[in-house]
């Protein structure tokens, strides 16, 4: 078991090196630091010196993979890709352009993050299975039509009407919330209510949807008609038999994602004042800020994996078919 | 006795097409009180239908029409849901087909039949685990205290349909239904569980609903049966009735169409035609078309229940005194079910060639490697063949048997080099295939062909049949340079009349090029994927269990089409099988296999008539026989067949084997030679040649 | 020529795919076993009310994507070379030229007569004044609004539903006439038959949703010459004409995405299952690296590096349409390079199933080759999942598009969509009074359009799939940005 998880987390380093790869690429390669430089200070009246001046309070004026000019191992160190990218691994994402740290900055805007992304998680969860179940109990009846119309209908909204019109009804129109900001302590829990609600609701016709076909590919199986043929009420074959089984694929589902909630959302966060990842992130895209755009890459991909880790470890739980293999 | 089970016209349709298939039709039937009744039939015939049916477990396409059960004298099909539950698993239990896919794969054996004692007895805790284990050993589960905590699949087959077994006897049940228990079974363990049934019935004195399609297992086990075609009963009796003297035509062609070694001469019986669909509606006889005893009122009128003697009842015409004119005696028809043709062996034929041996395999190996850890290390491997020799002449059949998981099949396959062998040597006519390149092995590959077990998944649904054929023919660009000239290919055909040619060759119109494999039937795939390697001219056809997916009466189709074509293009045939009456009836050698080894192999008549390998000999003691007369004696086989990652020292068979002496797991027995041919590797005898 | 044909990138790609689905769909109609799922697929109500909806937004975003350069009048002077205008228009915009052109100043309400703002305005006496000005088209014709509004919306509805109706009647007469000739049974017998719905195909079904689009469009046309039934937005562009352009947008997003994405799916995945050993561990690796990169942070990166490439290298686009399309053509190839993991994923799976099957082993005694296995055997046997796949992205790339032009790493800012409809409309929630319109416009449309789309999906995937195998679908989100 413990050898297992040890030989997974082995296999996610390539993967790693691969994303760091792809981010020098995309960052580095794709446009050379002159031309980041020249899109940062207006493409029209800019100086060489300007530029310069931009790369040097960046590091970006060293070669990208060999530096000829210095000597030994310091050759590969004393490179953009050493510097930028090889460090990510050590998680020194260096300084935004606003001269703050990065990695400083992740660590503080985290919580707000995870404050809204985890209830969102949890609550969701509980809501979509209960939802899904009830839809699977009456199913080929109205209440499962009606309810997969239901579950169309609200996927085929866009995530960006669930905030606009949630903060036009519920704070513009009725006043119960606050439409937008942050606090810490109890403080926080006026602010929370409303996305939390919007993002439940916005996930609710995808999710219980994907639920219901698990549930009611588990009901189509001969384990069922086993435990019919035992003479086993309805709610029971239900809640135990079937329940049990789909929750394999669902559990290892969510957990998967756990990691990915500490990057919060983008735009939930950005539309009610957040101080968040997800928000900092929209900054740094709007602003051009490529340090950030890129560490918050390596993180998401870090956090990727890590949540394939927690799968594999959560089937070994869930799974007796793998946990005893 | 008095009747436990009584069902009165039972009418069951299932809504799945445009029109309502009418899955059981007027079904009528009673179950006395501790005795086993067979419901016999072939797949599509409506048999599992009725059984859920009876226990209202119907798909949720399915819907009861009309009829009633009574089960104590109660209509099952009136009572509340409630009531009814309270009847399932209580009263009356089913076992299903597929152990493995029958289990809640999540839930441990005593939390799956803890679940009954506790909606029907309201028994908790110690109680509830003493009683489990009680039921576990009764079903004969070693280690009853362990494997209790375990899930289903941390066991073999045989022990799963055990835990089934206990789960279905632990509410006491005055019936059990038992839809095909054996079918995904081996026989060496479909022997254990059979008896285990008698056993348990014997103790417990309920009634057993045994469904089937095996005429064996119903002759083993059944007091009393009832014939079922197309959602109807057509024939009831008692069994030794019955197997002395079948009525209904349907039911004595079914046993003319059983291949057995008394049959090997001659062509088995066949029933022309198909299963009529269940969506149409009936105004005869369902069987008139198929049947060579109908006439005019069969197609007219459906025949009621005619009295064959006090407990044996048929509905045929054939019988019913008052049909008029056309009654006919049994002798009449006897001699129309005995008009068979006989076959010239394939043998006499080519007798001059037999001794030119065609495919020659010596040490046969594959071995396909385990790999773990973060480099996919190989840390062991299954050895699906070890050590496999055997040949095969020009015109001959070798019958390659074993029971599932022993590798016969990757045999074949890696004959064929579709998987590569790890060591040993293939010769095919002189030419070692191991190791050809693949352009030369190409070039060759028209010689050998093989033929799949499964008809649905051979052949491409998304070709029509021309060019399913037309695919080798292409690939090989085959132009007549065949070694044999097959009759079938004349200079000036096109590929397109060509493929006609073939199709007829093996009992199809020409026309049936143009459609697609869904709309043909299991036997009518089974012959196109023949024709199929009969266009590029092969002299060896391998066959991987060609008739195991199909209907006995199929069988006997395709077993006879195999016959004549070897008869007229002198075909070698490799028949890899795990049915014992098809190798006496089929092959002229027989080669048994167990855990990647030959232990037995000999002609025919020496190995089946003259077993000396103790795993021969009780492999062929547990098929179940239909003959009354001689009761068999089973030798049991215990535990499973071993993993071939892991084979046991020595003689692999040693655990399990009856016999087995201290040498036995030391080292794998050299071959003893009983005769030219006949050569067996077991310590029981003197190592070396005898005279 | 009064006119200079301009192909675009992404019209050249419309066009190609617009060919190989009429390739298909002929291919199709001549296999039977082919025709079989799309049959169950025209015989679902749900499926077939979408399909209705869908060829409506399918036709607008055809019309859109013809483009040409108008030439510019030289009166009078047949020497000089004919002058083509540096504005790039399509079909739909000579359509709906009123629309294009009745610009007003600034914000108006839906059916307003006035502007939104009040104006200062300079009377005749020289006094000035703070009110509402007229608008300069919309309701221009009439006198005295206060008095004259009511009725005349009311009878330009009315006309409009009117005809609206009437073209339906011809449309169902004839389509009746055409069912009842194929059928060869009687007119009336067939009209029947579909208003009981007994048809196998509903076209009872179809014929409502026609009628209500019908007398939509009717009555949209009747007004919207007069009036500016969305309102109009800041600079005074009628909503309508934005809400209309940005089908296409969407459209091209929801398509050309699958089909740049489908070349690697199908090659890699295929070739993952089928030769397994290395190239499989090779294109595993590569595709669970891109997916491990959460998919909004690399197209956000990747679509910031295009803007910088683009903004340093101005001298490649001569006209703004130019770079506005390169940037689509862009921005779905990054979605594309982004979401072939799932689907490569799939048929990697579908495809070691497969050639498992027997007729793969049989076709391998033959002797068969690699590619023949792979272009006959597996091909036609996993192109009921790509199918799946393609209809069922549709729709969350239509969304996708939506929310990443708001996040603004998507479309380019001068190309009408929704998502930049939304983004620019979202700056005036704050306003008191509220501007509404503009939002509400472009979600009813997005939503129409992603409703219909997921219907038809569906529908498509029900008639394909018979066994519920949603499951590996819903779980494919392209863009999981919701929250």
């Amino acid at each position: 078991m413990l050898n297992y998880i040890i030989r997974r987390m082995f296999y996610a380093i390539p993967i790693l090196i691969g994303v760091n790869l792809i981010t020098f690429t995309l960052f580095f390669v794709v446009n050379t630091p002159d031309d980041m430089a020249r899109m940062q200070l207006g493409i029209k009246r800019v100086t060489p010196e300007a530029i310069t001046k931009w790369k040097q309070d960046r590091g970006y004026d060293k070669p990208l993979v060999f530096n000829s000019a210095e000597k030994g191992v310091r050759r590969f160190i004393h490179t953009i890709f050493f510097e930028k990218s090889a460090a990510m691994f050590a998680f020194n994402f260096g300084r935004a352009d606003d001269g703050r740290d990065i990695a400083h900055e992740i660590k503080t805007r985290m919580l707000p993050s995870l404050a809204i992304a985890l209830p969102v998680f949890l609550l969701g969860l509980v809501a979509y299975i209960t939802f899904a179940l009830v839809m699977v109990f009456f199913r080929a009846t109205y209440i499962d039509f009606w309810g997969v119309v239901l579950c169309v209908a609200l996927m085929s909204i866009s995530s960006l009407f669930y905030i606009i019109g949630g903060q036009f009804l519920i704070s513009k129109l009725w006043h119960l919330v606050p439409i937008s900001g942050f606090g810490g302590g109890l403080d926080a829990g006026k602010f929370l209510v409303l996305p939390v609600i919007i993002g439940v609701i916005s996930g609710a016709g995808t999710s219980t949807r994907w639920y219901r076909t698990i549930f009611l590919e588990e009901m189509g199986k001969d384990y069922v008609r086993t435990a019919r043929a035992k003479g086993l009420p309805e709610s029971i074959v239900l809640f135990k038999h079937v329940l049990r089984n789909a929750m394999v694929p669902i559990l290892t589902g969510a957990v998967s994602v756990i990691p990915l909630l500490f990057l919060g959302s983008l735009i939930a966060e950005s539309f009610f004042g957040i101080p968040g990842l997800g928000s900092y992130t929209i900054d740094a895209i709007n602003s051009q800020d490529f340090a950030v755009v890129r560490a918050m890459v390596f993180l998401g991909s870090f956090l990727y994996i890590i949540g394939l880790i927690l799968t594999d470890i959560s089937y070994t739980l869930v799974d007796p078919r793998i946990r005893l293999e | 006795m008095t009747s436990l089970l009584q069902i009165d016209n039972l009418e069951t349709i299932l809504h799945t097409g445009a029109t309502p298939i009418r899955a059981v039709d007027g079904l009528t039937l009673q179950i006395l009180k501790g005795e086993t009744f067979a419901l016999l039939g072939e797949s599509g015939c409506g048999k599992s239908m009725a059984a859920l049916s009876m226990m209202r477990l119907l798909p949720e396409v399915g819907e009861i029409v009309s009829g009633s059960v009574r089960f104590d004298g109660e209509d099952l099909l009136l009572m509340p849901e409630t009531a009814m539950r309270n009847i399932r698993g209580k009263h009356i239990s089913m076992i299903f087909q597929e152990p493995m896919l029958s289990l809640n794969p999540v839930l441990t054996v005593v939390e799956q039949i803890g679940e009954v004692l506790k909606q029907h007895f309201n028994l908790h805790g110690v109680m509830l685990q003493k009683r489990v284990l009680e039921i576990l050993r009764q079903v004969g589960i070693p280690d009853a205290t362990r494997i209790m905590t375990e899930y289903p699949f941390q066991f073999s087959g045989g022990m799963k349909q055990r835990v089934m077994i206990a789960m279905a006897l632990v509410g006491e049940p005055g019936l059990l239904i038992a839809d095909e228990p054996t079918t995904a079974l081996d026989v060496t363990i479909q022997a254990q569980v059979l008896d285990l049934m008698r056993d348990l019935q014997h103790h417990k004195g309920m009634a057993i609903l045994l469904i089937t399609h095996d005429l064996g297992v119903v002759a083993e086990m059944a007091h009393r049966l009832a014939v079922m075609y197309a959602g109807e009963i057509v024939e009831t009796a008692v069994c030794d009735d019955f197997f002395r003297n079948p009525a209904h035509p349907y039911s004595r062609k079914l046993f003319a169409a059983l291949p057995s070694r008394t049959k090997r001469n001659q062509e088995l019986a066949v029933i022309s035609g198909n299963v009529p669909s269940l969506s149409d509606k009936f105004i005869g006889c369902r069987f008139a078309n198929r049947c060579d005893h109908a006439w005019d009122l069969c197609r007219t009128t459906a025949p009621k229940w005619s009295r064959v003697t006090a407990s044996h009842q048929v509905r045929c015409h054939l019988y019913d005194k008052d049909a008029g004119a056309k009654v006919q005696n049994q002798v009449e028809i006897e001699e129309a079910d005995s008009r068979i043709i006989a076959v010239p062996q394939a043998s006499t034929v080519n007798a001059s060639t037999v001794n030119s041996k065609l495919l020659c395999v010596t040490d046969l190996e594959v071995h396909f490697p385990i790999r773990k850890g973060l480099i996919k290390r190989v840390i062991g491997y299954v050895k699906a063949v070890d050590g496999v020799s055997l040949t095969i002449s020009q015109g001959r059949t070798l019958a390659l048997v074993g029971e599932s998981g022993c590798g016969k099949t990757t045999v074949g396959k890696s004959i064929l080099q579709l998987i590569t062998p790890t060591a040993g040597s293939v010769r095919y006519d002189g030419l070692e295939l191991v190791g050809l390149e693949r352009k030369r092995l190409r070039k060759k590959r028209a010689e050998f062909q093989i033929i799949f077990q499964d008809p649905y998944s051979s052949l491409n649904p998304r070709m029509r049949i021309i060019d399913i054929i037309e695919e080798g023919m292409n690939a090989l660009n085959t132009k007549n340079d065949g070694g044999v000239s097959n009759g079938v290919r004349q200079p000036n055909f096109s590929k397109g009349e060509e493929v006609g040619a073939l199709l007829q060759r093996v009992g199809l119109p020409p026309e049936t090029k143009w459609r697609y494999p869904h709309e043909f039937s299991g036997g009518q795939r089974q012959r196109i994927a023949i024709a199929r390697t009969l266009a590029v001219n092969p002299r060896l056809l391998i066959c991987d269990e060609p008739t195991s997916a199909l209907d006995v009466s199929v069988q006997a189709q395709i077993l006879n089409l195999l016959k004549e074509l070897q008869h007229s293009l002198g075909l070698a045939y490799l028949f890899i099988t795990h049915n014992i009456s098809v190798v006496e009836y089929f092959a002229d050698e027989v080669a048994v296999m167990y855990l990647g080894r030959i232990v037995e192999q000999g002609r025919v008549d020496e190995v089946l008539g003259n077993p000396r390998h103790p795993y021969t000999r009780a492999l062929l003691s547990a098929v179940p026989v239909i003959k009354l007369e001689s009761k068999r004696e089973v030798i049991h086989l215990h535990g499973d067949l071993p993993s071939p990652a892991n084979p046991p020292s020595g003689c692999h068979f040693h655990p399990r084997c009856p016999n087995a002496m201290p040498v036995c797991s030391e080292a794998y027995p050299e071959a003893t030679e009983f005769s030219a041919t006949h050569t067996v590797r077991c310590y029981l005898y003197e190592q070396g040649v005898l005279s | 020529m009064p006119f200079k044909p301009v192909i675009l990138w992404t019209d050249a790609l419309i066009y190609l795919l617009l060919v190989v689905v009429i390739i298909f769909a002929w291919y199709v109609l001549r296999n039977e076993h082919l025709l079989t799922p799309w049959r169950r697929v025209g015989h679902s109500v749900s499926g077939m009310m979408a399909l209705t909806v869908l060829i409506l937004f399918i036709s607008i975003g055809l019309l859109d994507t013809v483009h040409f350069r108008p030439a510019i009048e030289n009166s009078g002077n047949p020497n000089i070379e004919k002058v083509y205008g540096v504005q790039v228009l399509s079909l739909l915009d000579v359509i709906v030229t009123p629309l294009r052109t009745s610009v007003e100043k600034t914000y108006s309400a839906p059916f307003a007569t006035h502007l939104y703002t009040k104006e200062t305005i300079e009377l005749a006496e020289g006094r000035q004044v703070r009110e509402f000005p007229r608008l300069k088209f919309g309701g221009a014709h009439l006198h005295n609004p206060e008095a004259q509004f009511a009725t005349d919306v009311t009878w330009r509805t009315v006309k409009g539903v009117g005809l609206g109706l009437f073209i339906w009647c011809v449309f169902v007469v004839s389509l009746v006439m055409l069912l009842a000739y194929r059928s060869g049974k009687k007119f009336i017998r067939t009209l029947f038959s579909i208003l009981r719905s007994e048809t196998e195909v509903p076209w009872n079904a179809v014929f409502i949703v026609l009628a209500l689009i019908l007398s939509l469009i009717g009555a949209a046309m009747m007004l919207s010459t007069h009036y500016h039934i969305f309102g109009t937005d800041k600079v005074g562009q009628d909503v309508f004409y934005q809400s209309l352009k940005s089908i296409r947008t969407g459209l091209v997003i929801g398509t050309l995405t699958t089909l740049m994405m489908l070349p690697f799916a199908l090659l890699l995945g295929i070739m993952a299952g089928y030769f397994r050993g290395w190239v499989d561990d090779v294109i595993q690796y590569i595709y669970t690296t891109l997916s491990s990169i959460p998919s909004v942070l690399l197209i956000a990166a990747t679509v910031l590096m295009m803007q910088v490439y683009m903004e340093t290298h101005p001298e490649l686009f001569d006209t703004i349409a130019v770079r506005a399309d390169l940037r689509l053509l862009f921005l779905c190839i990054i979605l594309g390079v982004t979401s072939w993991t799932g689907l490569c994923r799939l048929l990697r799976g579908e495809t070691l199933k497969l050639r498992e099957m027997e007729y793969i082993q049989a076709a391998h005694a033959f002797g068969v080759s690699h590619w023949r296995i792979i272009s006959r055997h597996i091909l036609p046997n996993v192109m009921h999942i790509v199918l799946i796949a393609t209809v069922m992205d549709f729709s969350g790339l239509v969304l996708a598009e939506a929310v990443l032009s708001y996040l603004g790493v998507g479309v380019d800012p001068s190309m009408i969509s929704f998502g930049t409809m939304i983004n620019a409309a979202r700056l005036e929630m704050a306003r008191e009074p509220i501007v509404w319109w503009a939002l509400l416009s472009s979600f009813s449309f997005m939503f129409t359009l992603v409703l219909s789309a997921n219907l038809f999906a569906d529908a498509v995937q029900n008639a394909f799939n018979p066994r519920v195998r949603t499951l590996s679908f819903t779980n494919r989100k392209v863009v999981p940005l919701v929250t």
